[in-house]
């Protein structure tokens, strides 16, 4: 791309004043008039048959309009919701996810009916009067207990708790592991993560009669799917159907899931006649929007003596939850990017899905590629380990070099220079001498760990992230207008063409490649209007700083608005329509692969094992930069995400009720700004070839990145104690029974 | 039953009969229409709802709209003024302080508060000053810099430049 002013400048967020100032538009900033509040009755238990659900004393409470259960709905909503195919399975159990219980309930927060009442507080005051009467069933909450011989079943009738059990692979791996001098083993944890977007989901929806039209405001990152949806639940056309995402407050993935609430509410407003709100309380939101991670890795790496690695076996178990979730695909992933960053091409990924009477997971930012990453880098490491090399010259050695590289599934890495980030990466933290001192300090028995990453991502097939800035510094480079002079609108499906929304990563790479080329059609189209205006050949037009003029006459322009203006006036050439406008769908020919390398540094206290950051060093290359100050930012909340799930955060079931205990956001811990060390962020460039932004996403790259760059450090930090490896989170409980028992 | 509850709200008086179980956070978004102060958890962790109380930082979320009877009561919205954001407003937008935006104004709330009992912070008292807000977006590092940024702009004149204190770290 040529050397420009506005693409790859530091431009100030275009969205932040009004954000700054308390006037964004969030969904519960909505006060329509006579619109009715609902509130969702939801089981308080793992597993449940439901025997009675008595509405009485809930019907007559004040301010309540309606009471509706399954059997209302029926008259409504057609099927189940949705499954997006997962890559094939060998053994998948068909369980269908109605939109709400009707006799047997899941989950802790599955929706048994919905109260609609005049008030907020009186629609949860009645709710609390509905008496639903439960047959508690012991439930199954983790992996190890539903795959266990003779364990409780999730479902009932159903055999077993295996959603699917699927193999794919490439090499050979049997050889590989037969020539190997050295295989590591190790059971790697993916605790069950609360995705917390800071605004909770939350709706209104108003349906009118008569014109059978609906209309949605969703905190939804794809508004275009929940419309597609919505009509094939309740069968109203999609062009009557309207859905705006306005200021959405977070997703990370917890929003491109279409939920039961968003077509119960629908149905909601269209068997009451009246538009319906939902706002999602934070306790409620911990039950009923969907968990990330809850895998387990079993991993084999078979390696020579010189560190080179030769084969690769990998188990991975995903507890789906109670269901098969919409995008759950994104679940079974890591098995795309196995390998990570490394040349190996015998590998063999079995996924196998678990069903279990808990919240259903989906994606979560990163979705497979941080366990992808976290269990390679893991394995990585212990082969260093084992055979006493340094986990620098391991990775180097077996470092992915030629590009584009097809890996062990026949995808096609587009370009990358892994080397480059390390060495930056190892650079900046000062390796070296950072091993010198760690050496000095074990002396002194204190416990000082230095960990590494190389991470690789997929991206192109993904809020608060800053498209009205970057979308528009595209626009107006390419058409050469005043920055100040673009708008740019995302989010409603009543003025923009369908698009899959935000997710993956994908946004920048896929919409704005998508801008870029709607750009270029415009000027494309408006040269040609100007070189009829400037009585010219098309081809002596020259634009150039947003003015087209006749080659060797800069004085005789026409602008790019002297255009705009003209092309909705009489004189166009012949043949041309009216207007100067593009729309283009984009679907890139390839996926593009960022990458990066990140440097940890902790301290654990032997005493209390806590463990403390002391330095963060994060080289990320994602191609060529729109804005830096905003892959900056992304970076950043991307390394705290993955630091948090590292060292603080885990959802806990009960296992003999299958409630949370981490039901509050007071037993779950969110990183604060107390936990986060300082640190650098970097860059290396290495554009993209499969799309002609040559940028690769990167709202990902520090969670993918992170979380095994801390953990890394932890165990290298407790290698004197001859532990080897720790499960995440490292919280300071965990690393000190570690410590005791290595002590025994 | 209902009380009157009269509240001078960012310089403008307001009376009101409300429930006695009316949160403030609700009485300053429903019957003030003053939507910039958030609701993020309904524990008290987040601090989206932060709100100036007598100039005091305070979860609005944690108080019912009675005990603010005769307080007066500064929101995100009253910190702008005659068209002009407010310096940590500036400041924000300036050091890229957010993302999705829906934490920061209770972050806003929280500087300003921290700011006018410490006007030149060190980093540690930002990053205590803060203990009670929540962000999922922005891994604090550039809301610590929007607050290092506004100290300076402000007058704390021993505040120490933010990328400055970065680069030496590095």
């Amino acid at each position: 791309m040529a050397v420009s002013t506005l693409i790859g400048a530091k431009i100030h967020r275009r969205e932040d004043p009004r954000l700054v100032s308390g006037r964004g538009r969030y969904v519960d900033d909505m006060q329509p008039t006579n619109v009715l509040h609902a509130a969702f009755i939801r089981s308080p238990y793992g597993h449940a048959k439901i025997s009675r659900i008595d509405l009485t004393e809930a019907t007559k409470a004040p301010g309540v309009e309606a009471i509706y259960t399954a059997r209302d709905f029926e008259k409504i909503l057609q099927g189940a919701m949705p499954v997006t195919n997962s890559f094939v399975a060998d053994k998948k159990q068909p369980i269908g996810w109605a939109y709400i219980a009707k006799d047997e309930t899941r989950y802790q927060g599955e929706i048994v009916a919905v109260v609609l009442a005049r008030g907020r507080d009186e629609a949860a005051d009645a709710a609390s009067l509905v008496q639903v009467d439960y047959k508690p069933m012991t439930p199954v909450v983790d992996i190890d207990g539903a795959v266990a011989k003779g364990s409780p079943t999730a479902h009932s009738g159903i055999p077993d708790n295996i959603a699917w059990d699927t193999t794919v692979g490439g090499g050979d791996v049997k050889a590989a592991f037969a020539e190997a001098d050295v295989v590591v083993k190790q059971r790697i944890l993916q605790q069950r993560l609360f995705p917390i977007a800071m605004e909770g989901r939350a709706l209104v929806v108003e349906y009118t009669p008569i014109e059978n039209k609906l209309t949605m405001w969703s905190s939804t990152q794809v508004p275009h799917w929940v419309r597609l949806c919505l009509t094939l639940a309740t069968g109203i056309p999609e062009s009557n159907i309207r859905v705006i995402a306005p200021d959405v407050g977070g997703g990370f993935g917890s929003k491109i899931h279409i939920y039961p609430e968003e077509y119960l509410a629908a149905a909601a407003s269209k068997l009451s006649g009246q538009a319906v709100k939902w706002v999602e309380e934070r306790s409620e939101n911990l039950t009923a929007t969907h968990h990330g991670r809850a895998q387990i890795f079993d991993i084999e790496v078979a390696a020579k003596k010189d560190g080179t690695l030769l084969g690769y076996k990998v188990t991975q178990y995903v507890d789906t939850g109670a269901y098969v979730s919409v995008f759950s695909s994104f679940q079974c992933s890591a098995y795309a990017i196995a390998e990570g960053a490394y040349d190996l091409k015998n590998v063999e990924f079995r996924t196998v899905g678990v069903l279990t009477n808990t919240t259903p997971t989906d994606a979560y930012r990163g979705a497979g590629r941080p366990e992808a990453t976290h269990a390679i880098e893991r394995g990585i490491d212990l082969v260093a380990r084992e055979l006493g090399m340094d986990p620098v010259e391991i990775r180097r050695k077996n470092f992915t070099k030629k590009f584009p590289h097809t890996n062990y599934l026949g995808l096609i890495y587009d370009t990358g220079d892994y080397d480059k980030a390390l060495t930056k990466a190892l650079e900046i933290a000062n390796y070296s001498e950072l091993r010198r001192r760690q050496e000095d300090l074990r002396k002194q028995g204190k416990l000082i760990g230095i960990g590494l990453s190389t991470w690789i991502e997929v991206c192109g097939f993904g809020p608060g992230q800053g498209h009205a800035t970057t979308f528009a510094q595209i626009a107006a480079e390419t058409l050469g207008i005043p920055y100040d002079q673009t708008e740019v609108r995302t989010g409603d499906t009543g003025d923009t063409p369908f698009g899959y929304g935000t997710y993956g990563s994908r946004s920048l790479h896929v919409g704005g490649s998508a801008v870029l080329m709607s750009s270029r059609k415009v000027v494309d189209k408006a040269k040609k209007l100007a070189a009829h205006l400037l009585e010219a050949a098309d081809e002596d037009v020259v634009f150039e700083g947003g003015r087209f003029y006749v080659k060797g006459s800069p004085d005789r322009a026409k602008t790019m608005g002297e255009i705009a203006f003209a092309a909705h006036r009489d004189n166009l050439p012949p043949g041309m329509e009216h207007g100067l406008e593009a729309t283009t769908y984009y679907d890139p020919p390839d996926l593009s692969w960022p990458f990066g390398a990140h440097v940890c540094v902790v301290e654990v206290d032997p005493e209390t094992g806590a463990v403390k950051l002391q330095r963060y060093v994060a080289v990320d290359d994602c191609g060529n930069v729109i804005n830096p100050m905003i892959v900056e930012g992304q970076v950043h909340g991307g390394v705290v995400q993955g630091i948090g799930q590292a060292l603080f955060e885990e959802v806990l079931y009960d296992h003999e009720t299958g409630q949370l205990k981490t039901g509050t956001l007071r037993e779950y811990m969110v990183p604060t700004a107390n936990e986060i060390p300082e640190f650098v962020t970097e860059r290396t460039v290495t554009p993209s070839i499969t799309n002609p932004l040559g940028a690769k996403g990167i709202g990902e790259a520090g969670t993918i990145a992170s979380s095994i760059a801390v953990i890394n450090a932890v165990c290298d930090a407790l290698t004197p104690l001859g532990i080897k490896h720790i499960d995440m989170p490292a919280t300071s409980d965990r690393v000190w029974k570690l410590i005791k028992e290595a002590g025994k | 039953m209902s009380h009157k509850v009269v509240t001078t709200v960012n310089g403008r008086r307001y009376e009101h009969e409300v429930e006695p179980r009316l949160l403030l956070v609700h009485h300053l978004r429903d019957n003030l229409g003053l939507t910039g102060t958030h609701i993020g958890c309904d524990t008290t962790q987040c601090g989206a709802c932060t709100i100036l109380l007598d100039g005091q930082a305070v979860k609005s979320c944690n108080l019912f709209a009675v005990q603010a009877e005769g307080r007066s009561l500064t929101t995100i919205e009253g910190m702008a003024k005659d068209g002009q954001l407010h310096p940590i407003q500036q400041a924000f937008w300036d050091e890229h302080g957010l993302q999705c935006g829906y934490c920061t104004p209770g972050f806003i709330m929280a500087a300003a508060y921290l700011l006018a009992e410490n006007p030149n912070p060190t980093e540690d008292d930002i990053r205590r000053g803060f203990e009670g807000n929540l962000c999922r977006c922005t891994g604090y590092v550039n809301i610590i810099k929007a607050v290092q940024t506004a100290a300076r702009t402000m007058g704390g004149a021993e505040a120490k430049p933010a990328t400055q204190a970065a680069e030496r770290r590095a």
